[in-house]
């Protein structure tokens, strides 16, 4: 397989499930700012890493509706929605030998349905519906991968791509929102403010899930372990890690050869396997995730070295 | 009572709109029906894609409608909501006094306020709760409590649903679709949220264990999928994180309630159940039940599970009982009732009994135990045969029978084929008693959807509204 090859499937990945984070993100802060009209719109926008572009614009109300146009179909922002599917879609029609017909069509449907939405009136545009088909479409994608790729490097690497993204994903929204709201890093459950924390777990369609597993009241440490790491959760930091460090050691398997990357996918996954959510707090939530954030930006640059994906 | 019916929206001082739904007003004055059209379009789909429906009793085997559900909100003040609050309050204190005390010393009846054969002769009483010391003493720990409005300041209680009221999930999920499809409209508001509820359900079933010392494990019990509420059971029970149980996957061994799982049986400890008491355990009630848990009452006794709502509890809901609930206020509390009850004759009294014969054309009759909007008349809309017919029910059976005057309920603007109309609504919040008692801002509201209808029950072609409660700051509604 060539280097090419891997690095289109490996940014199908990214791409795909940035769109699919954004949306879910998106809809748990619109839920957010309707019940509480709060500062949630500053704080996705610090999910982003835009405050600052963010606080220079108007009223509150319209710096919401903007920021959702920013993260959904400004052409100007690489990572928005829309351009996310459209560079998927690119990396996939470039490997269309490489992927089954299944994949490729229904990430094609999604792209077509989503530039036929926007050539309408922008006024009239439906941003609900048309973030709620990137989610379902999402799956339906992945769900193809799931039943029909071969198991082989290729889907390796487009595993890699999405887990990793993921991963960051999970990371940085547990970040910034904690922060938010415990900007003191206490993990006490006093005084909670039961909506906000929800929303947090939400962000990762994770609320249910919270009460499944811990079959009780929501507790800021219990909502930070859950989304780094319980490993049976599919969108923890955890398990994302884990499977980043299955596919790197099939791809080893494969080589016949292992590098930096290898070493750093292992030893992310087992922190992470070994962590406890008291020591953590101990330690800092901030500074855990701050370092833990970095070394999956640096695995990142790390593969990219390692199989010439650059 | 008054003929004039109190709009919600347009009966303000001069017939100017009321100050809660200004938001309303304004939303309704810019937004082009199209959009109405729309949005009304979209809500369907969006239950039915969410499998949010239920079979009407008598429908076709397996057929599944959605309720009606309309769009523009019913909006409540703050301080309307502080006074329903506190009456409601009030409401289950004094309910959950009397079922105690119904089933422990009766001391209301030796103190000659409730006669007791209105009790023990009452075809829900369970001799078999006698005496049964239960958590916290709470009894009825999920109570929907009915309400209607008919003017500015004059809210009645039309009922008490202390045995398993359902209508809940449509409180959430109306949210859910109103936060969906008319953002615009949402924002301009302050609305209090109701999302918490499944929270405060759960630490509320959690609060009334009997065990102490150990993490209760809650399960909800439903009669299965063929039930016309199975959507809210499974929908509460995934809110919740619990499991969704038939009988058949509970067991009951030396007077511990399991269930059974893969790994082997774990213990259950409270009982969230939305099967009616007699076909709870066929060893002690309905023989013929496959839908209970053969010993369960014996485990219940034995004080190893607790049972929500408690077994029962019908002696405090019907229809004859709640002309006493104002008394239980008094009796119980040492307090004056806050919400008030409609004036209610009693057919079982000779005074009364006349009274009713005599004016049934101008009133309401129900039976005690009726439910769903069936058997009662209508007396104003009903036709001379209907009400010849009815004549001869009640001349049978009169203490079967209450009556009431018939009450102009408040009205709300509905969409409806022809455009913006006034409809009559009504109101069920959910009341939760445990350690302490909750309730979520805001409730079902039904609405009649048939012009000049009073009857709000979905059985009869009834919608519902989400029910906004204004935050404190903005009660004015901007």
């Amino acid at each position: 397989m060539l280097s090419s090859t891997a690095k289109n499937l490996y940014w199908m990945g990214r791409y795909l499930q940035r769109a699919k984070s954004t949306a879910r993100l998106i809809e748990a802060t619109q839920r957010m700012a309707l019940q509480s009209r709060g500062e949630e719109a500053a704080g996705v926008a610090a999910i982003f890493g835009m405050e600052d572009e963010f606080r220079q614009s108007q009223a509150q109300g319209q710096r919401l509706a903007s920021l959702i146009d920013f993260l959904v179909l400004d052409e100007n922002n690489p990572s928005s929605i829309v351009n996310s599917i459209a560079a998927a879609r690119r990396n996939a029609r470039e490997e269309r030998n490489n992927i089954t017909v299944d994949v490729w069509e229904s990430l094609n449907a999604l792209w077509l349905e989503l530039s036929a939405r926007l050539r309408g009136k922008r006024a009239n545009l439906d941003r609900g519906a048309l973030i709620e088909s990137v989610k379902k479409q999402a799956v339906m994608i992945f769900g193809a991968a799931q039943v029909t790729l071969l198991r082989d490097e290729a889907n390796n690497f487009l595993q890699l791509g999405a887990f990793l993204e993921r991963a960051d994903n999970t990371g940085r929204i547990l970040d910034v929102k904690f922060h938010l709201l415990r900007p003191d890093g206490n993990p006490s459950a006093e005084g909670l403010d039961y909506f906000a924390w929800s929303e947090l777990l939400a962000c990762i369609g994770a609320v249910r899930t919270y009460r499944r597993i811990y079959r009780s009241s929501l507790n800021p440490m219990k909502v930070a372990e859950l989304m780094m790491l319980r490993r049976d959760v599919p969108r923890s930091v955890h398990h994302c890690l884990w499977m980043v460090d299955l596919n790197m050691r099939e791809l080893a398997d494969a080589y016949g050869t292992r590098g930096e990357a290898d070493r750093l996918a292992g030893e992310l996954h087992a922190r992470l396997r070994y962590a406890r959510i008291d020591r953590v707090f101990e330690i800092g939530l901030a500074t855990f995730l701050g370092q833990l954030r970095g070394d999956i930006s640096t695995l990142s640059e790390e593969i990219g070295r390692q199989f010439l994906l650059d | 009572m008054a003929a004039k019916v109190f709009d919600e929206m347009n009966s303000g001082s001069d017939g100017s709109i009321r100050e809660p739904y200004r938001g309303v007003a304004d939303w309704l004055a810019r937004t082009s029906p199209e959009r109405v059209a729309a949005t009304r379009n979209e809500v369907d789909l969006f239950y039915r894609r969410h499998g949010i429906t239920f079979g009407a009793y008598g429908a076709a085997e397996g057929a599944e409608t959605t309720i009606p559900f309309d769009i523009i909100p019913r909006v409540i003040a703050w301080d309307e909501w502080q006074y329903l609050h506190k009456g409601l309050s009030q409401r289950a204190r004094a309910l959950n006094a009397f079922l105690s005390d119904a089933y422990g010393q009766r001391d209301i009846c030796r103190a000659g306020v409730i006669p007791e054969e209105q009790i023990l002769m009452n075809g829900e009483f369970v001799a078999m709760a006698q005496g049964l010391q239960l958590p916290g003493g709470v009894h009825a720990h999920i109570a929907g409590i009915d309400l209607v409005r008919v003017g500015e300041k004059d809210f009645f209680v039309l009922e008490d649903n202390v045995r398993t009221p359902s209508g809940v999930s449509y409180v959430l999920e109306n949210r859910e679709v109103m936060m969906r499809l008319a953002p615009e409209l949402f924002a301009a508001m302050s609305v209090l949220p109701v999302a918490d509820y499944s929270e405060e359900l759960l630490a509320t079933l959690r609060s009334v264990s009997f065990s102490d010392g150990h993490e209760p494990n809650v399960v909800l019990l439903t009669p299965g999928h063929h039930n016309s509420a199975y959507f809210e059971h499974a929908f509460l029970a995934d809110e919740m994180g619990i499991e969704l149980v038939k009988g058949s996957d509970l067991f009951v061994d030396e007077s511990r309630v399991y269930m059974r799982t893969p790994r082997g049986p774990q213990r259950v400890d409270v009982i969230y159940r939305r099967v009616d008491d007699a076909f709870l355990d066929p060893l002690a009630m309905r023989p013929d039940s496959f839908l209970g848990v053969a010993g369960l009452l014996g485990a219940l006794r034995a004080g190893r599970v607790n049972i929500v709502n408690a077994l029962g509890n019908g002696v405090a809901d019907d229809k004859s009982t709640y002309t006493y609930v104002p008394e239980m206020v008094r009796f119980y509390l040492g307090e004056e009732p806050i919400l008030q009850n409609v004036p209610t004759w009693r057919c079982d009294r000779a005074d009364d009994y006349k009274y009713v014969l005599e004016h049934l054309s101008e009133i309401v009759v129900k039976e005690i135990h009726g439910s769903g909007g069936k058997g009662m008349l209508v007396g104003p809309t009903s036709s001379k045969a209907e009400i010849e017919e009815f004549t001869a029910l009640l001349k049978a059976r009169p203490d079967n029978y209450i009556a009431q005057p018939t009450l102009a309920l408040s009205t709300c603007p509905t969409f409806v084929n022809q455009g913006v109309a006034p409809r009559h609504v009504d109101l069920r919040p959910f009341v939760l008693s445990g350690k302490k008692i909750t309730i979520v801002p805001g409730g079902l509201t039904r609405v009649a959807l048939k012009e000049g209808s009073l009857v709000v029950n979905s059985s009869q072609g009834g919608g519902t509204k989400d029910t906004w409660v204004l935050a404190p700051d903005e009660a004015d509604g901007r």
